[in-house]
């Protein structure tokens, strides 16, 4: 087969199911390249229409797999979907952004993927399609470990689904690295609040880099959920709400610093986060 | 079937062709469309070399497959030059601002930069940040980019600055054209697509014993190998090195590799198969042996050792006393001490080794990067067995060296491969073996005390080095001499001992990089000096002033100048700085504490010196010049030019000197068969050194023209078309060139000069005269830390360096702001960890985002041997960065670094927010 660019899902499927390489913008493809492994058979995903788009679906978001981070942080989109805009211009730089797509940044799923932890307070779900099924299943799911996802021959990520989330609301997305640009991330924090009655009714926090995957952490979450709007401030994160944390020592960070680190992204994530008024 | 080519339109040109499956567009453009404007730096997204404009937006063309770009736009530097307005505007600022250095980066700067002025008219400062933090430079310190992309955008051009200036003036780059333009040739730039391809089979251990296997049927069964080089094929002998009595590097590993990257074979053969190989399954098996990679491990007593020349891993010392420290110490009113470590640091020039080589004539002609041609070819005969002049070396533009283009990296692979083969040949290292297999700054241990009485006079100085030198010599030896005389920094000491130890490890050679171990010493010595300020409750910028060396003073070596002593000026030109500076961020800290915010800010002083040129060794540079018949003055320049400007101030000398403008030479560049040796660009020499050879030869030469006219030595010569027209008071000769007798070189009048530093050679206790001259700088730094995360952010830095004289006074700039980013990188974030930091997202490199305006302040205390009064700088320039941004974080948050980079967990760490990182 060699290089085939399909422009339509159709036929980008029937070339999935036959084992060949999927390649969107290529930003983690050639850079874990081996010399002289360049696979026989590409599929290159990036000119399939049905994976173009950005659309409002039902109550919520649609964003194709294929979609660049530089379209979805020009596109016009609600507070709610802040952190995804604020984590789409941190991902490596202007080039980066123009080529790499959102479902690359998912299925590559490294550790420090900029895109996870907002997608996890948005409570994404994503559509995987094969010649012969659909299924629907919520981010956290399909990815199983660092750089592990639950997708098999055959099987496409076509399209991310965000629900809607109730007003007033916002979000936000907070990168530690140790320089400007082109930086992976030594921890990240992504938060969205919901307040009602002067109350956060919903609170989503999840912190990335700080395990094999993001993940969210359901005990500072639960801890939060109900405070005042002016409480926010005062309110002291404690190690124990961040134990669904598992970091590593790396030249990046240690894990005590990372841990340390993690408490106080997710503290300015959330202020960040408070919507207007 | 076959897959139909792929066609896009090409800077405004509709394209045609046929990329192998997933090929790199970089690739295609480079190999198949000949568009060698787009540089490779990286190949991972990380440098941003090859950025192109894909629809109008900007993409790393290495990392999009040439199959995406099927029916769209593409356009390089080459093509919006020639048709944008923005690109156009943008051309002549870069050379207004001496945006371009070693100018591999400015085709990704200014592309970047085009696509942000098509869509914004008049971008901020944050804008064009952004805009450009894709691409890496590692020359500029990007302020100048910055500034030239501003000025193109809101179109304040000044007049452009002229083409010639004599000394002291601000004139463009002789090369600057070239490199903005994008036509520049740089070391993979030159070969045919169609040549062979070299390849090296590394080893992936620190210390390991390996076989191979059938490397004959391994090339039977990949047809289009034309050769496997091995330790076998070495002509002459398998070993080289740069300091005599320390050639111990092998070309190719014997039975035995000692540092993971270390190469054991090549393949040679046609390049779509030789890249295409799979090395997993080249025949050679490993048995992998215990390593000592660190200073801890290399000196247990049990840890391997890696040459039997050596005991306890130890290579060589170098040692400086004067006076008795001891007694000095004890006398001193406070003392101060500290054990401080650093980190390997990787050049990461964005430009990879990469070359090409050829036979002609029964001669190898090699055309590379290089720091030190004359140097190449003496190391390749050597080791072909051949006679230098047998040998050409032709450098191409350098994409950047710092150091470590001074060694052999692909040179002799390429000489082997050719001469093997018959065949030319070319090669570039990928970014990744670049990294493995080139040298690094040594790591250092240093424990060190200073003493001082309490009116802040120092009194009594210790200090102990250990220098990770890496499995080869390299330049380790002379950091080892270097480090004992500079360890004082520019200060009085009249009690003093220095020890400084290269030890060999199993890790990558460590070598030559900008200031040869002083950066690592004066980290030591300025923060210990911060800990006396401290502890005397002096001014630290006082304390430093109270101690500065001055004219007629000696150094530690015993050296006393005359004249030329110019740091006292430099820390004294920064008091007004200092005072407002420290006054602000102390209001800025107060209020922080009162609103309960997370930001400190703090101001560090540091101060430092280099003696220009060999230590204690005789390092000449000989400079040609000749007129040939037809008027033309043509200047032989062998001083290599990496992008620190010797083209253009060794131009500017000998135009002044001979007494014409820069623009009316005729220039070589460096070749060894037309160039005399001008030594090598290191040790912050060739202004210097060079610079007086060409002040000689320029002036010879204008004697020998105005001799044969008799005029008197204030004429002006002009030339015209045949002839030199001497202007002499109201008299005024015609020297007709084309009736004199014309030499083997073709010129009619000719002069060669050679300058020599005048040194001593040290003695035991090193005393002597180890350089004609020092250099001197201060700095101060303005941080911001972030007191929650432990980030650093630099918000200023003013930076005073004495030059002598400035020969060009952008240049200069230019010099100063680059060191500041290498030495903020060596401060904040630069750690190479063989195995794990071996590219440019893992190992991080300042980008345009973190690098703060630099105010420059140019202090000329003139020297009595520099041509001109000038004194080098190049190294200079990075040696108060770190340790004044280690004293901007200490006056902020109190936190005291003593292992760097001082990264947001050390830095915490050292606050005693968490524990030891």
């Amino acid at each position: 087969m060699g290089y085939f660019a399909p422009e339509s899902l159709v036929d980008a499927l029937t070339a999935a199911a036959d084992g060949a390489k999927i390649v969107g913008g290529c930003t983690d493809f050639y850079p874990a390249l081996a010399p002289g492994k360049m696979p026989t058979d590409i599929v290159d995903i990036t000119r399939v229409r049905e994976m173009r788009q950005i659309a409002k679906c039902g109550d919520g978001w649609r964003i194709g797999a294929a979609v660049t981070w530089a379209e979805i942080a020009a596109y016009p989109m609600p507070a709610y979907l802040s952190c995804l805009q604020q984590a789409a211009v941190t991902v490596g730089s202007v080039q980066i952004q123009n080529s790499a797509t959102i479902g690359g940044n998912i299925c590559n799923a490294s550790p420090a993927a900029d895109g996870i932890p907002p997608l996890l307070v948005l409570d994404a779900k994503l559509e995987i399609q094969s010649q012969s099924a659909n299924r629907t299943i919520p981010l956290a799911e399909f990815i199983t470990g660092a750089r592990r996802v639950d997708l098999s021959q055959g099987e496409l990520l076509t399209a991310i689904v965000i629900p809607k989330v109730m007003l007033p609301s916002g979000s936000s997305f907070v990168k530690l690295g140790n320089r400007k640009f082109l930086v992976i991330s030594i921890a990240m924090a992504s938060a969205l609040v919901v307040v009602r009655d002067h109350r956060l009714d919903d609170v989503r926090i999840a912190v990335g880099s700080c395990a094999p995957t993001a993940v969210r952490l359901p005990l500072l979450e639960q801890k939060l959920c109900g405070l005042s709007v002016n409480a926010v401030a005062r309110c002291r994160i404690l190690s124990a709400h961040l134990a669904a944390l598992t970091p590593i020592s790396d030249m990046r960070g240690t894990v005590e610093y990372r841990v340390m680190a993690a408490g106080e992204l997710c503290r300015r994530a959330i202020i960040e986060a408070m919507p207007d008024g | 079937m076959a897959a139909p080519p792929i066609e896009f339109c090409l800077n405004r040109r509709h394209v045609v062709t046929d990329p192998s499956t997933g090929e790199r567009l970089s690739h295609t453009l480079r190999e198949r469309l000949d568009v060698k404007d787009v540089k490779v730096g990286c190949d991972a997204g990380d440098c941003g070399a090859c950025t192109v404009l894909l629809d109008g937006q900007p993409v790393c063309s290495c990392l999009t497959t040439t199959h995406q770009v099927q029916g769209r736009h593409i356009e390089t530097l080459t093509g919006i030059v020639q048709y944008d307005e923005g690109a156009k505007q943008l051309a002549r600022a870069f050379q207004n601002c001496g945006a371009s250095q070693c100018g591999i980066c400015t085709p990704g700067m200014i592309v970047s930069a085009a696509a942000l002025l098509r869509r914004e008219k008049s971008p901020d400062f944050d804008q064009i940040e952004g805009a450009l933090g894709g691409v890496l430079c590692r020359c500029t310190g990007y302020r100048k980019i910055l500034d030239a992309v501003h000025e193109a955008a809101h179109h304040d051009m000044r007049t452009d600055i002229p083409l010639s200036a004599g000394i002291g003036g601000r004139c463009q780059r002789v090369d600057g054209e070239a490199k903005i333009l994008g036509t520049e040739m740089f070391s993979d730039d030159i070969a045919d697509a169609d040549w062979l391809a070299v390849r090296i089979v590394r080893t992936p251990h620190s210390h390991a014993a390996f076989e191979f296997g059938d490397l004959e049927r391994f090339q039977n069964q990949n047809p289009g190998i034309s050769a496997i080089l091995t330790a076998a094929d070495i002509t002459g002998s398998n070993r080289f090195g740069v300091i005599p009595g320390f050639i111990d590097q092998p070309v190719f590993a014997v039975a035995k590799t000692r540092f993971r990257g270390e190469a054991v074979a090549a393949l040679v053969g046609n390049p779509t198969v030789v890249t295409a190989l799979d090395l997993d399954r080249f025949p050679v098996s490993w048995r992998v042996l215990p390593a000592a990679c660190s200073l801890d491990d290399a000196t247990d007593n049990d840890a391997p050792q890696l040459h039997d020349t050596y005991t306890h891993n130890e290579m060589c010392r170098g040692y400086v006393q004067c006076g008795d420290a001891e007694t000095a110490l004890e006398q001193a009113d406070v003392t101060a001490e500290g054990t401080f470590e650093t980190s390997f640091v990787e050049h990461a020039y964005i430009e990879p080794e990469a070359g090409c080589a050829r036979l002609s004539a029964g001669r190898i002609e090699i055309q590379c990067g290089t720091q030190a041609p004359m140097m190449n070819r003496e190391s390749l005969a050597e080791i072909l067995g051949m006679n230098p002049s047998d040998i050409r070396i032709i450098p191409t533009a350098v994409g950047g060296g710092f150091g470590s283009k001074l060694d052999l990296s692909v040179q002799p692979f390429l000489a082997l491969a050719a001469i093997k083969t018959g065949q030319p040949v070319r090669m570039a290292y990928s970014r990744s073996e670049s990294m493995q297999s080139t040298t690094k700054r040594h790591p250092a241990r240093i424990r060190m005390k200073i003493g001082a009485q309490s009116d802040g006079t120092l009194s009594g100085l210790t200090y102990e080095g250990q220098f990770n030198t890496g499995a080869y010599a390299s330049w380790g030896p002379t950091v080892i001499n270097r480090v004992p005389v500079h360890a004082s920094g520019p200060y009085t000491v009249h009690d003093y001992r220095a020890d400084a130890r290269a030890v060999v490890t199993h890790s990558p050679p460590s070598g030559a990089f900008r200031g040869f171990g002083v950066p690592q010493s004066a980290i030591a010595q300025e923060t210990l000096f911060e800990d006396l300020a401290i502890e005397l409750k002096m001014d630290p910028l006082e304390f430093r002033i109270h101690n500065a060396l001055g004219n007629g003073m000696r150094t530690v070596c015993g050296q006393v100048f005359q004249q030329g002593v110019g740091i006292g000026k430099c820390f004294q030109s920064l008091r007004p700085s200092w005072r407002a500076a420290r006054h602000a961020a102390e209001e800025f800290n107060r209020q922080a504490v009162a609103d309960g915010h997370n930001l400190r800010r703090g101001v560090g002083v540091a101060g430092g010196w280099y003696g220009c040129g060999n230590t204690s060794l005789p390092n000449p540079s000989t400079i040609r010049a000749g007129i040939t018949p037809d008027s033309r003055i043509i200047l032989h320049q062998g001083a290599m030019d990496i992008g620190q400007g010797a083209n253009t101030v060794i131009a500017q000398i000998f135009a002044e000197a001979f007494g014409v403008e820069v623009m009316q030479l005729t220039l070589r560049d460096a070749d060894t068969d037309i160039t005399p040796d001008a030594g090598k660009t290191s040790a912050s020499r060739q202004t210097f050194v060079s610079g007086n050879a060409a002040k000689s030869c320029g002036t010879s030469l204008r004697e020998r023209v105005l001799r044969l006219c008799n005029a008197s030595a204030d004429s002006t010569i002009i030339p015209e078309e045949g002839m030199l027209i001497i202007c002499d008071g109201s008299d005024r000769h015609q020297l007709d060139l084309r009736r004199l007798p014309v030499d083997d070189l073709g010129y009619v009048i000719f002069a060669e000069e050679t300058y020599d530093p005048p040194s001593s050679p040290l003695d035991d206790n090193g005393q002597g005269a180890p350089y004609a001259q020092f250099g001197y700088a201060a700095q101060i730094c303005e941080a911001e830390v972030d007191i929650a995360l432990g980030t650093v952010r630099t918000r200023r830095f003013v930076a005073a360096h004495d030059v002598g004289k400035a020969i060009n006074p952008l240049l200069v700039e230019g010099q100063i702001e680059g060191g500041i980013a290498q030495g903020l990188g060596m401060a904040l974030m630069e750690e190479y960890v063989p195995g794990h930091t071996e590219n440019l997202h893992d190992y991080l490199v300042p980008t345009i985002g973190d690098i703060p305006p630099v105010q420059s302040i140019i202090i000329e205390e003139p020297d009595a041997f520099g041509p001109y009064g000038a004194k080098g700088l190049g190294e200079h320039a990075l040696i108060p960065t770190a340790p004044a941004i280690l004293n901007a974080i200490r006056h902020a948050c109190a936190a005291r670094m003593t292992r760097i980079p001082a990264t947001p967990d050390r830095v915490l760490a050292a606050m005693g927010t968490i524990s030891d990182a």
